[in-house]
């Protein structure tokens, strides 16, 4: 991927196992995000392809590939503020559920038959308390764990998260990654996230990143001693 | 709550949550308005009411793409006029019956919702008003140059005919109560569509639509849909209004409506239920109150939206949402 002549992701050739938490971790503006918006197609790539399920989906539009089970969140917290909590995942539910929502002429109301499964979702991230409360509202840390009940609601086969736990505490930390090691079950989980002990304890494979190029590649313990990972990360070595 | 995400010119008092209560409060506005509207042409010139009805229409239409779609169209009297100018020519030339005119003016204006709107959404934010800015100017000098529209003359003398073949609705009182219920039909269409399904989604698209792609929404088919849909009331205010002034002129298809749209539903509150209506009934009534002054009625226009701009951005009717607490 080129922005204007500089190369943000290059050469880089990812493959995801189905039914892995793979992890991307690298310093800051290694390409993470970059990789992430190619992936799901905010971006286009300069040049490549990428496939998923063995199928090419280089082309195909960000929306069309949410529908086909690649599903994301994004690393500044993407709720609807002005949508109440339970709403914020409803509408995730209405698309998979309700379908196209092109029904103009219906009241609303249908949608309260999707309320009693968002309650779950929204009970399953420990948000219940705040049901009713404009999302808008939250901390910062609960909007997180909102947005992950919102795009679990779409039942995705794989979640591309990044950095989940970006700004949470700690407690809060430790829930998300309950909680994400549970959705795990049947599903690949790809995330970006900056917090090792996380990454560690969490993932099966993890992929390093630095200015746009895999550094390595491999479970936690073959990363963690590779001494360019740590050339990488503590910059020794300027010389 | 900041609601620093979303459009900054949309205002929180405007986009406060609707509860039961709120739903019981319009239904109560609706009647008290229904009301004022079967009293108003007793006390006020008919013609008058008629042309803040058709105006309120026009600006409730452009309100649901700018206040719920958060689209900024800068050239909805593309539709307002050219509905006016077909519905005129279907009424005069084809000698159709009114309801059909204001059908054919309406269809038309969908129509060219539907053309003008697939290029637009393409843009997003000020690319996006600049589109349809152009097209509109495009139809503008259509308007000027065809035929069919009677160029600087506009086509004059329409005849109002009879409803269906039967009913005479040359009369003014006949014909206030003819605009009443479009009005009211085309206000309580816009409310269900605001209050639907699609409703919803247009307004998580309006705040955040990068996620909505991400949820897998086809944003850009959910925005030609709403941009249709007002299109098509802008069309239907249009031809309403050419048969009431059995006019249809350049007026209608100039740039200034577009601006004037603009204004009614910043005046009156943008992203409010009622607020256009207001925003209505306070400019028209200004522009013919204050019509002996002449050219000066712009400087005062202009004085008038300052002011509301600087004092409550969220307009009349927004204003008083956020003071009472209310989703009006």
């Amino acid at each position: 991927m080129e922005f204007r002549g500089f190369r943000a992701v290059g050469g880089v050739s990812l493959n995801v196992r189905r039914g892995t938490i793979h992890a991307l971790i690298g310093p800051n503006g290694a390409g993470k995000t970059t990789l992430f918006n190619l992936l799901t197609k905010f971006l286009t790539p300069t040049a490549g392809t990428i496939f998923y399920k063995g199928e090419d989906i280089t082309k195909v539009k960000p929306a069309d590939v949410a529908r086909r089970g690649l599903v994301r969140s994004f690393q500044i917290s993407a709720v609807f503020p002005h949508f109440t909590v339970k709403e914020n995942v409803r509408i995730a539910l209405q698309r998979r559920l309700h379908g196209d929502s092109f029904d103009f002429w219906r009241s609303q109301r249908v949608l309260h038959a999707l309320d009693a499964e968002s309650l779950e979702l929204v009970e399953a991230v420990g948000l219940l308390a705040f049901a009713n409360v404009p999302a808008g509202q939250l901390s910062y840390g609960r909007k997180r764990a909102l947005e992950i009940a919102a795009t679990l609601a779409l039942d995705p086969e794989v979640l591309l998260l990044d950095e989940p736990m970006a700004g949470m505490g700690h407690e809060d930390v430790e829930r998300t990654a309950a909680l994400i090691r549970r959705v795990s079950e049947n599903r690949t989980i790809l995330m970006v996230e900056h917090n090792l002990s996380v990454v560690a304890a969490l993932s099966d494979r993890i992929t390093v990143l630095t200015r746009g190029q895999i550094l390595a590649e491999g479970d936690y313990a073959t990363v963690s001693a590779d001494p360019r990972v740590v050339e990488a990360y503590i910059g020794a070595g300027h010389a | 709550m900041s609601g620093a995400s979303t459009t900054d010119a949309v205002t929180d008092a405007a986009l406060a949550r609707e509860t039961k209560s709120d739903r019981t409060l319009h239904a109560l506005i609706f009647v008290g308005l229904a009301m004022a509207v079967a009293i108003a042409p007793f006390l006020l010139y008919p013609v008058l009411v008629m042309k803040i009805l058709c105006f309120a229409l026009f600006a409730l239409a452009f309100n649901l793409l700018l206040g719920y779609g958060g689209l900024l169209s800068f050239g909805h009297a593309a539709f307002f006029g050219m509905a006016g100018y077909v519905c005129a020519y279907a009424a005069k030339v084809w000698g159709l019956t009114p309801e059909l005119a204001i059908l054919c003016g309406t269809a038309v204006s969908a129509l060219l919702g539907f053309v003008l709107g697939s290029l637009a959404i393409r843009r997003q934010g000020i690319y996006f008003a600049m589109i349809t800015l152009a097209l509109a100017q495009m139809i503008y000098f259509i308007s000027l140059q065809a035929k069919f529209t009677g160029g600087e003359d506009g086509i004059q003398g329409v005849p109002r005919g009879k409803l269906f073949g039967l009913l005479d609705i040359s009369s003014d009182l006949a014909l206030y109560a003819v605009t009443a219920v479009i009005f009211f039909a085309g206000f309580l269409a816009i409310y269900r569509i605001i209050h639907s399904p699609f409703g919803q989604v247009l307004r998580a698209i309006r705040d955040n639509e990068p996620r909505m792609i991400s949820l897998g929404y086809r944003v850009g088919r959910y925005k030609l849909i709403v941009f249709v849909l007002s299109a098509t009331i802008a069309g239907l205010a249009g031809s309403t209004k050419a048969l009431v002034f059995q006019l249809a002129s350049l007026t209608d298809v100039h740039w200034a409506m577009s601006g004037e749209v603009v204004l009614v539903t910043l005046v009156g509150g943008m992203g409010t239920v009622f607020g256009p209506v207001a925003g209505a009934a306070v400019i028209v009534a200004m522009e013919t109150y204050l019509a002996q002054f002449g050219a000066s009625v712009m400087i005062m226009q202009g004085s008038v939206f300052v002011v509301c701009v600087m004092l409550f951005r969220e307009g009349i009717v927004g204003r008083l949402a956020r003071l009472f607490r209310v989703s009006l």
